[in-house]
C-alpha cells in the first residue's frame, strides 16, 4: 500500500510539473468475488491463434487479453483508459514523446521477469513485415516505422529502453490515440526466447503476462486456461480454470445451457430462438444487453452516377424504415443517425440525422435529375439475417423509385467488390459492419471514410474523400493532452456532421449485443457485455458457487 | 493383377492431380483477395503487398501451382492463412475423429440398412415391405442438418440418453454415427432387398427347400452370404457420400473431423485449408473405390480384374 500511495504521489507531482501525465488507476476488484472454481464457454468456431501479434478476431481478442497486457488497458467493463504493464507514464509537451514506467516484479508465464527490452522487442516483432501482423498499421506514427515496414531495419528507432523499467517512444507527429494503441492487443508484450523457440507456432504455445495460462489446446476441441497464480495484479483472476469447448453451434449450445452443462455460449442466443429467451422471464434474467462500438450502414459509392449526386445519397437517408429494419433483428439494436455508436467519445447525442421521410426522399431524388428514379445494385453478404435486412432496404428504396438488385455474396466477396472503385454502387454493410478497434473517434474514420481507406482493396466503400476533412481530422489528432479530450472530441464531432451533410452513408443501426450467461455466473453486468473486452471480460468474472 | 494395379494406380494419381488442378485454380479465381484477408482492415498499402511478395501470391498462376504441387510431393500442405498453423497438422490432428465417425456410420448403416433389407426380402410384396422401402426413402432423402437437430433435440435433450454433442466417449458418437447412417442404411437396404430377391430365385436356394431345410436355415446360412458380399463391396464406393456428410453432421454435433475444419475454412476463405482437405478428401475416395474394385473378384469371382 505504501509503495502504491509513493507511486501516487509521485505520478501527481510530476503531473503538475509537465502539465501532462496520469497517475496508474485504483484498483477495481469486485469486493463481492469469490475466489476459485471453473466454467465452461462454448465457441462454434476453433480458435484461429493466440498470438497477440497476429490475433484480430471478436473471438480470441478477449482470450489474448486473459494471456496477455499491454502497457495500458480499460477499467473493467467500461472505455476508460488505465495504466497496465506500465506504472505511470508522462507525455511530453509537444505530445510527441510517451515515457513508461514500468511495474517491477512482473513475470512472463515462464517465470522470466517482464523488463522495458521486452516491450520494444515485442513492437520490434509486431511492425516486421515478416511477422505478417494484420495490425502493424497501428503503430505508423512511431519514428522509424516506414524503415521496419519497409525492410530497411529491422528495429523501430523511436523505441528505446531507457533502464529496465522504463520505455521511450519518440512519435514522427502527435498521435492523441497513442495510449489507445498501446492498450490494443497487437502491442501486448512477448517474450522473446518462447517466441524464437516455437516461430510460427507461437500463437499455439502463448506465453504472456496474463491473468491466465493456457493449460491445454486439443485442436478443434477444446481450449483451457487456468489461473496464473503469480500475476501481477493480486486478486485476480478470479475463475481458477476456464474452458472453451469449440465446434459447439449456437443452437446446441443453448440447449446445453438451458440443461446446466456450460455456463457462457459465447456466439450468444441464435435469431431463431430469441424470442422465446425473451419471453422467459427465467432465462431473460440471466441475459445481459449491453451497447458495443458497431455501426451497420449502407455505403453509396461517391464516384459512381448516380450516387455521385449529394441530394441522391440524401434521399436514400430520408427512405430508409430504420424501425422497421430493427424488428427484422428482434430489435436487437438501436437506429442510428451518424457513423460513430452511442456508446463511443464524441457521438452527438443532439444530432438529428435525416429523418424518415419517403415523400421529402422523392422530392430530393426529383431535384436530383430523377423524379422516376433509377436502377442500381445493392450488395449483402449472404448469411441470416443479411439478405432479409437487403431486401427490407429494396423495399424502402423501391418506395421511392429506385429499384435496387440484391447481391447476396459470401464475405469475402462483398470486400472484394467494396474495395473496387467500379465494384459496387450499394453495400449493406451487416456482417462486415465496422466495429471499433479502441474506443476512440478517430478509429471509424481513416480506414472507412477518410482518403486513405478510399483505395483499391481498402475499406471506404463509399470511395469518399474529403481533402478538408482528413486534415481536420489530423488537426484533432494531435491534441494529445487528456486534460483537452473533450475539445477534441468537440472537433471529431463536427468532422461526423459534416460527413453526415455529405452523406455517403446511410447509418442504419448500431447492434446491441446479448450474453447469455448461467445462474451460477457473478459479477458486474458490464463484464459480459465489456465493450474492449469482447466478448467478455474473463478476468473479472466469477462463480458464486464456491467455498 | 500387377499390370492392373499398375494402371489403376496411374489413373488415381491423374485423378488426384486433376481435382488439385481444378480446385487451385477456383481457388485461384475467386474474387477475394486472401492477403487483404491476412493483412486486416487497417493495413497500409505496403504491408499488403509486403505480404504478398512473401507468400508468393504476385506470381503467375502455373508458377504458384508448380509451387504448390512440388511441396505438396513431400507431404507440405502449407500454412493456414488465418491460424498460420502447418495444414498437415491440422488434418492429421482432426483426421481420427473423422474416421471414428466413418467406422460409426458405416457400422449403422450396415447394421439397420442390411436388417431392414433382409426382412422386405423375406416379406417381399407385404404391407411390411412397403413400410420398409418407403422408410428407406425417407432416409435418403432427409436432410441430414435436420435429422442431427432431430435426433440431438429428442435423444439429447428430451431423453438424456447421450449428451448433447461433443466428442469423447462412445455415448458421443452414437448420435452423429446414427445421422450419417440413416442416409447409408435406405440405400443399403434397397439393394440388399434386390440382392436377396436374387438369390432366394437361385436354384440352390431352391434345392436347399426342395431338401426341407427349416426357412431360417436356408435364409441365414444359404441365401445370405452369397446376398450381403456384393452389398458390403460398395462400402468403398460409400466414402464419397461419408466426405459429403460430415461437412454438415460434425458442425451439428460439434464432432473434431475434418468435414468441420472445411466449414470453418470455407467461411473464412482459408484457401490452403479448403485446398487439403479436398485432397485428404479426394484421396480417400479415389482409394475407396480402388480397394472396392480389388476387392469384388474375391467376393463374386464372375469379376474379373482386367
Amino acid at each position: 500500500m505504501k509503495k502504491f500511495l509513493a507511486s501516487t504521489v509521485a505520478a501527481s507531482a510530476l503531473a503538475l510539473m509537465l502539465g501532462m501525465a496520469s497517475a496508474r488507476a485504483e484498483d477495481t476488484i469486485d469486493p463481492n468475488a469469490k475466489q476459485g472454481g471453473e466454467i465452461i464457454a462454448t465457441y462454434k468456431d476453433d480458435v484461429t491463434t493466440l498470438d497477440p501479434a497476429i490475433g484480430y478476431d471478436w473471438q480470441n481478442w478477449s482470450m489474448i487479453k486473459s494471456l496477455f497486457d499491454g502497457l495500458m488497458d480499460y477499467e473493467p467493463g467500461t472505455t476508460k483508459l488505465k495504466p497496465d504493464l506500465a506504472e505511470s507514464y508522462e507525455i511530453s509537451p509537444d505530445g510527441k514523446t510517451f515515457t513508461f514506467k514500468l511495474r517491477h516484479g512482473v513475470k512472463f508465464h515462464n517465470g522470466r521477469e517482464m523488463t522495458a527490452d521486452d516491450v520494444k522487442y515485442s513492437l520490434d516483432r509486431v511492425t516486421n513485415p515478416k511477422t505478417q501482423s494484420p495490425g502493424a498499421g497501428f503503430f505508423g506514427s512511431i519514428k522509424g516505422y516506414d524503415d521496419v515496414a519497409a525492410g530497411k531495419a529491422q528495429s523501430l528507432s523511436g523505441v528505446t529502453v531507457v533502464d529496465p523499467y522504463t520505455v521511450k517512444f519518440e512519435l514522427s507527429r502527435p498521435d492523441a490515440t497513442f495510449l489507445h494503441v498501446m492498450a490494443i492487443n497487437f502491442s501486448h508484450v512477448v517474450p522473446k526466447e518462447e517466441v524464437e523457440k516455437y516461430g510460427a507456432d507461437f500463437g499455439k504455445h502463448p506465453v504472456g503476462t496474463g491473468a491466465f495460462k493456457l493449460a491445454e489446446w486439443t485442436l478443434g476441441q477444446r481450449i483451457v486456461f487456468v489461473r496464473n497464480p503469480d500475476y501481477w495484479h493480486k486478486g485476480l483472476p478470479h475463475l481458477d480454470k476456464i474452458t472453451f469447448e469449440v465446434g459447439q453451434e449456437p443452437i446446441v449450445a443453448l440447449l446445453r445451457l438451458q440443461k446446466g452443462e456450460i455456463d457462457l455460449p459465447l456466439d450468444g442466443i441464435p435469431p431463431a430462438k430469441f424470442q422465446e429467451v425473451m419471453s422467459d422471464p427465467e432465462q431473460k434474467a440471466r441475459v445481459v444487453e449491453g451497447g458495443q462500438l458497431h455501426t451497420g450502414y449502407i455505403t453509396m459509392n461517391t464516384t459512381m452516377p448516380p450516387f455521385d449526386n449529394v441530394k441522391v445519397r440524401q434521399a436514400v437517408n430520408m427512405a430508409i424504415n430504420k424501425a422497421r429494419i430493427i424488428q427484422i433483428i428482434n430489435g436487437r439494436a438501436v437506429p442510428a443517425n451518424q457513423p460513430l455508436p452511442p456508446s463511443m467519445p464524441a457521438y452527438d447525442k443532439a444530432f438529428a440525422g435525416y429523418p424518415y421521410d419517403v415523400a421529402k426522399a422523392k422530392a430530393l431524388l426529383a431535384e436530383a435529375g430523377h423524379p422516376d428514379g433509377f436502377d442500381t445494385q445493392l450488395f449483402a453478404m449472404n448469411t441470416d439475417p443479411n439478405p432479409r435486412i437487403a431486401q427490407a432496404i429494396q423495399q424502402d428504396l423501391a418506395a421511392i423509385g429506385i429499384k435496387a438488385s440484391i447481391q447476396a455474396l459470401a464475405q469475402a466477396n462483398v470486400i472484394a467488390a467494396g474495395g473496387d472503385k467500379a465494384g459496387a454502387p450499394m453495400i449493406w454493410s451487416g456482417g462486415m459492419g465496422w466495429i471499433a478497434d479502441f474506443p476512440d473517434p478517430s478509429n471509424f474514420y481513416g480506414p472507412i471514410l477518410g482518403c486513405a481507406g478510399a483505395v483499391p482493396g481498402g475499406w471506404n466503400w463509399s470511395w469518399y474523400c474529403n481533402k478538408d476533412l482528413d486534415a481536420k481530422a489530423a488537426e484533432a489528432d494531435s491534441i494529445v493532452d487528456p486534460a483537452k479530450s473533450e475539445q477534441r472530441y468537440k472537433m471529431w464531432s463536427d468532422i461526423y456532421a459534416k460527413i453526415m451533410a455529405d452523406a455517403p452513408w446511410a447509418p442504419v443501426f448500431n447492434e446491441q449485443r446479448f450474453t447469455m450467461k448461467s445462474a451460477r455466473m457473478g459479477g458486474a453486468d458490464n463484464l459480459y457485455v465489456d465493450p474492449v473486452h469482447v466478448p467478455i471480460n474473463y478476468d473479472n468474472v466469477y462463480v458464486k458457487d464456491v467455498q | 493383377m500387377i499390370a492392373y494395379l499398375g494402371r489403376r494406380l496411374i489413373q488415381s494419381a491423374l485423378i488426384l492431380l486433376g481435382v488439385s488442378l481444378i480446385t487451385f485454380a477456383l481457388l485461384y479465381l475467386l474474387p477475394a483477395d486472401p492477403v487483404r484477408q491476412i493483412a486486416g482492415r487497417s493495413a497500409t498499402p505496403q504491408t499488403v503487398e509486403n505480404i504478398r511478395q512473401q507468400l508468393g501470391l504476385d506470381q503467375p498462376f502455373i508458377v504458384q501451382y508448380w509451387r504448390y504441387l512440388t511441396k505438396l510431393v513431400s507431404g507440405d500442405l502449407g500454412r493456414s492463412y488465418i491460424q498460420r498453423s502447418e495444414v498437415t497438422e491440422l488434418i492429421v490432428s482432426r483426421l481420427p475423429a473423422s474416421l471414428l465417425l466413418m467406422v460409426g456410420a458405416i457400422l449403422c448403416e450396415l447394421l439397420i440398412g442390411l436388417s431392414m433389407g433382409l426382412i422386405a426380402a423375406v416379406k417381399r410384396g407385404t404391407a411390411t415391405d412397403q413400410t420398409l422401402m418407403v422408410a428407406s426413402f425417407v432416409g435418403v432423402s432427409a436432410p441430414q442438418f435436420v435429422v442431427g437437430l432431430l435426433l440431438l433435440y429428442v435423444f439429447a435433450v428430451r431423453l438424456s440418453w447421450f449428451p448433447i454433442g461433443g466428442y469423447g466417449t462412445w455415448r458421443h458418437l452414437v448420435l452423429p454415427s446414427l445421422t450419417m447412417g440413416i442416409l447409408g442404411a435406405g440405400w443399403y437396404a434397397r439393394m440388399m432387398r434386390s440382392s436377396m430377391i436374387d438369390v432366394l430365385r437361385q436354384d440352390y436356394v431352391r434345392t436347399a427347400r426342395a431338401k426341407g431345410l427349416a426357412r431360417g436355415a436356408i435364409i441365414f446360412r444359404h441365401a445370405l452370404p452369397n446376398a450381403i458380399l456384393p452389398v458390403i463391396a460398395m462400402i468403398g464406393i460409400d466414402i464419397g457420400i461419408f466426405m459429403g456428410g460430415i461437412v454438415v453432421v460434425e458442425s451439428v454435433f460439434g464432432w473434431p473431423g475434418i468435414g468441420q475444419l472445411a466449414w470453418q475454412a470455407i467461411q473464412r476463405v482459408d484457401i490452403p485449408i479448403i485446398m487439403g482437405v479436398t485432397l485428404v478428401s479426394a484421396f480417400a475416395i479415389v482409394l475407396g473405390n480402388l480397394l472396392a474394385d480389388i476387392i469384388a473378384p474375391f467376393i463374386d469371382p464372375r469379376i474379373k480384374l482386367r
